[in-house]
């Protein structure tokens, strides 16, 4: 579970208490202005603001916002979405300066009525709110993210049976595989704004969670692949990846998970442990 | 034309769903020489596949006293008898297989504390035969065989790639044509074997659980080459929507203990179906949901849409944190509700189709080297009704079959030439049609009209009137008013992709009424108040709709298959 959704049960829940006691509702914003970027290089636009005011309700998300102003003030606005329900992973941009899914970023829960709405950093432009994915995804495919095991692969007549993982061997790379590609990660490392070489906490969080699966046989080459110049060392630390990931994935984690097991330490199985029990008694 | 790019593989695969992604696999194993394309107008892991929540269907534990003739026996009834039975039979039959092959490729199936896989119960089954990775099935599914596909270096990804229609010439598949979103470029795929995985057409209603690419392109364009929509009527309304925007809450809630209670805090189920309660099918259910509401008993939404509640507060708060994470999660940030402290608002929504591109048992299209998959797919496993879980198991079995047939053909059958005329005619189409059109009215407010109109006048019930007025405001919408796109950019113009979306849009939404109006009955998820009961005599058949150019579509009616069960009334 993400701190932002902590913060928001913890508000609810002090709404739900209020209303209780005075029986009155918070009246939302009626409306709001957006500020977009907008550019298209390629076709000579250079980079400037627009500013369009929207109508907006208590559910009312940056996404149904931009997809209003879309409709009905401009239809030109370049945006990349699908699912609208933080499953895809297509609207990653950054809102008010930090890298956010728009489908999952309310209105509401924004300061002042003016939202300032950028693509995200450290990726390519293409246009308006929409950047180049192909290099995150070269990332992702480099770290060979699919499980190495003789028999992956099940000849059709062969007798069905399953690798048996109990609940706890899940559970070591459970968080890790709910990673949606959306690139906020990315877009948050200050070692990627540096060094576009470096994998960038999504593809070494990946490299842990097929490391860490016991159906997995190649650990050591899975060690070798993120173990040089360009690779797991240069991560400082920062953990803005984790900060902004919409899905409680903590990539920080994961690559010093990764980087003790490089180092030989044999303790880490132990610690997730006790981060999930601390997790658990937060939640 | 001489400037048209034209790029060749050996199999082009239309969607990046589960079915596109499996298929993509297969067909990639078939020989590592033969080069796949997958086109899609997402990125490829972001098709709405992901979003699948509850379970895959499988019979995994004969031993514990499920078999293979029990799934294939709800799947009928569940179908109202309008499954192909034969089909029924292949899905249940291959479906072991690839759950076992999924856990083998990093699915991370959830598990019971022996350490194999865990199942849950799902409605309209007779045993707990739903496979599932807590609430995020699909979501798993589809990063699984993501990653399996960089395993081969066969696979090439076209992500954010528009398909806009299908080459052929002499019933032969020979392309399609696609416009590159990051370019605006017009492209030329030519394929020896094509397969079509575009998914549903659930955005041609407002109150969706879809995503918003989820729109009928990849169905309409099979419809403008020729190719029959099979069942286009039968439109699955799940019975728990969030308000208002439609997000699903799975029926994995139900499965785990929550149940619907009307404004009387009553368990209304008991009145309309004792045997399953919450567990009957999604048309059963999203029935009662409506009558319940006609006589008085819902509860008004605040943005004043009728509505009932689910209620899962009785379970234990670490069993919903545990399986119904996602769920929680949803509810609380789209609902501005905790599922744990109190119940939460659902309504019937629009959540699948039935029917699809018309294929035999083995994917085959009526077009020769054209095969479809998964949701835009009608093989007619479902019939008038879909079980819940057996959607995301036909993505995978038909995506395995069809990927593995289309490799086959494609390494006999060499596509040696282009229909140019045809490429010709569709630059024509939509750029002098849509891109450049003289249209005054804004193409959004157009969709925006049709979508409201489909949710309220060919929703769970249906009747003759509303149909009709549905079918003249159709009619009335195709005209040329709205044919234009504003944004004159070349680069990443998702107006002009919303356009030619809408476009199909219309067509479909057409399909789907003249089937409703033809089908005076009721059976599986249509129901028409003015014919409420299912008619065997008339209607045990297929429906198929073929275009004819601007008019209305051509129908006709196919049999239906039955190898092994009658059809008797059905009842839970």
């Amino acid at each position: 579970m993400t701190e932002q959704l902590i913060e928001e049960i913890e508000t609810m829940e002090k709404k739900r208490e209020k209303e209780k006691h005075q029986g009155e509702k918070e009246y939302p914003k009626s409306s709001v202005t957006l500020k977009i970027y907008r550019a298209n290089r390629r076709a000579g636009e250079s980079p400037h603001y627009d500013r369009i005011e929207v109508p907006v309700q208590r559910w009312t998300t940056v996404l149904d916002a931009l997809l209003y102003a879309k409709a009905y003030k401009d239809q030109s606005i370049g945006i990349r979405y699908s699912c609208r329900m933080a499953s895809c992973g297509s609207c990653g941009m950054k809102i008010n300066g930090i890298p956010r899914l728009a489908c999952y970023t309310k209105v509401s829960e924004l300061q002042g009525r003016e939202i300032t709405v950028e693509p995200l950093s450290n990726f390519p432009h293409i246009r308006d709110l929409v950047t180049d994915f192909s290099q995150f995804f070269a990332h992702h495919h480099n770290v060979e993210p699919y499980i190495q095991n003789d028999n992956a692969d099940m000849p059709e007549k062969s007798k069905l049976t399953e690798f048996i993982q109990t609940p706890e061997d899940v559970d070591k790379y459970l968080q890790f595989s709910y990673c949606i590609k959306c690139g906020l990660c990315y877009s948050a490392c200050p070692t990627v704004a540096t060094d576009t070489q470096f994998p960038g906490p999504q593809a070494l969080s990946q490299a842990y969670r097929y490391f860490i699966d016991s159906r997995d046989t190649a650990p050591k080459e899975r060690l070798d692949l993120v173990d040089n110049r360009h690779g797991i060392w240069r991560c400082h630390f920062a953990g803005s990846c984790s900060a902004v990931c919409p899905k409680g994935v903590d990539p920080a984690l994961g690559i010093q998970l990764l980087r003790g097991h490089l180092l030989g330490y044999s303790k880490n199985e132990k610690k997730v442990a006790e981060l999930k029990e601390r997790q658990k008694k937060d939640d | 034309m001489a400037d048209i790019t034209t790029i060749a593989h050996d199999v082009l695969i239309i969607g990046s769903g589960l079915a596109g992604l499996r298929a993509a696999i297969s067909a990639a194993a078939v020989d590592r020489k033969l080069t796949i394309a997958v086109i899609s107008k997402v990125q490829v892991m972001r098709s709405h596949s992901v979003s699948a929540e509850g379970g895959t269907a499988a019979v995994l534990y004969e031993e514990e006293g499920d078999n293979q003739e029990a799934h294939i026996y709800d799947t009928i009834k569940g179908s109202d008898y309008l499954a192909d039975q034969d089909v029924a039979e292949l899905l249940v039959k291959s479906m072991p297989y690839e759950i076992y092959q999924l856990d083998h490729w990093g699915m991370p199936w959830s598990r019971r504390k022996d350490g194999r896989i865990a199942q849950r119960k799902f409605g309209g089954y007779s045993f707990p035969r739903a496979t599932f990775a807590q609430d995020k099935v699909g979501f798993y599914e589809m990063q699984t065989l993501y990653d399996t596909c960089q395993k081969y270096d066969n696979i090439h990804f076209y992500n954010e790639w528009f398909c806009t229609s299908i080459l052929h010439e002499n019933n032969t598949f020979q392309g399609v044509t696609a416009i590159e979103m990051k370019t605006g470029n017009f492209t030329i795929f030519k394929g020896s074997a094509g397969i079509i995985c575009a998914g549903g057409a659930g955005r041609i209603y407002s109150f969706s659980t879809y995503a918003f690419s989820s729109t009928p392109d990849g169905l309409d364009m099979a419809y403008r080459a020729g190719l029959a929509l099979k069942d286009m009527e039968f439109v699955q309304f799940h019975p728990t929507g969030i308000l208002p925007s439609g997000i699903l809450i799975t029926e994995g809630a139900r499965g785990e203990g929550g149940y619907l209670i009307n404004n009387k805090g009553e368990r209304f189920m008991q009145k309309y179906a004792p045997g399953k309660l919450e567990l009957a099918p999604r048309d059963v259910v999203s029935r009662s949901m409506i009558r319940e509401i006609q006589e008085g008993n819902g509860f008004k939404h605040e943005t004043d849409v009728d509505c009932l509640k689910l209620d899962l507060t009785h379970l234990r708060a670490d069993r919903i944190k545990e399986a119904l994470a996602g769920i929680r999660e949803i509810g609380i940030k789209f609902s501005g509700t905790d599922i744990i402290h109190e119940p939460i608002e659902v309504r019937p929504v629009c959540h699948y189709m039935m029917g699809g591109i018309h294929t035999n048992i083995d994917g085959a299209t009526e077009m020769a080297g054209l095969w479809a998959a998964g949701e835009a797919a009608c093989n007619s496993t479902h019939g008038a009704n879909r079980l819940g879980a057996n959607s995301t198991s036909e993505c995978i079995v038909w995506g395995k079959i069809t990927g593995e047939l289309a490799a086959r053909y494609a390494t006999r059958k060499k596509v040696d030439s282009i229909n140019r005329k045809q490429v010709l005619e569709e630059e024509k189409r939509i750029y002098d049609g849509l891109f450049r059109g003289r249209g005054a009215v804004n193409p959004y407010e157009v969709r925006k009209q049709l979508t409201d109109m489909m949710d309220e006048k060919a929703y769970v019930f249906r009747n003759e009137q509303e149909l009709t007025s549905a079918l003249e405001k159709v009619r009335e919408l195709k005209g040329a008013m709205w044919k234009h796109v504003e944004d004159k950019a070349k680069e990443y113009n998702t107006n002009f992709i919303n356009v030619m979306e809408t476009d199909s849009m219309l067509r479909t939404a057409e399909i789907v009424l003249v089937g409703a109006l033809n089908r005076r009955e009721s059976r599986g998820a249509h129901a028409r108040t003015d014919y409420p009961y299912r008619d065997d005599a008339n209607f045990l058949k297929h429906t198929l709709a073929y275009f004819t150019g601007n008019g209305g579509p051509k129908m006709t009616w196919y049999p239906v298959a039955f190898t092994r069960y009658a059809p008797v009334e059905r009842k839970y």
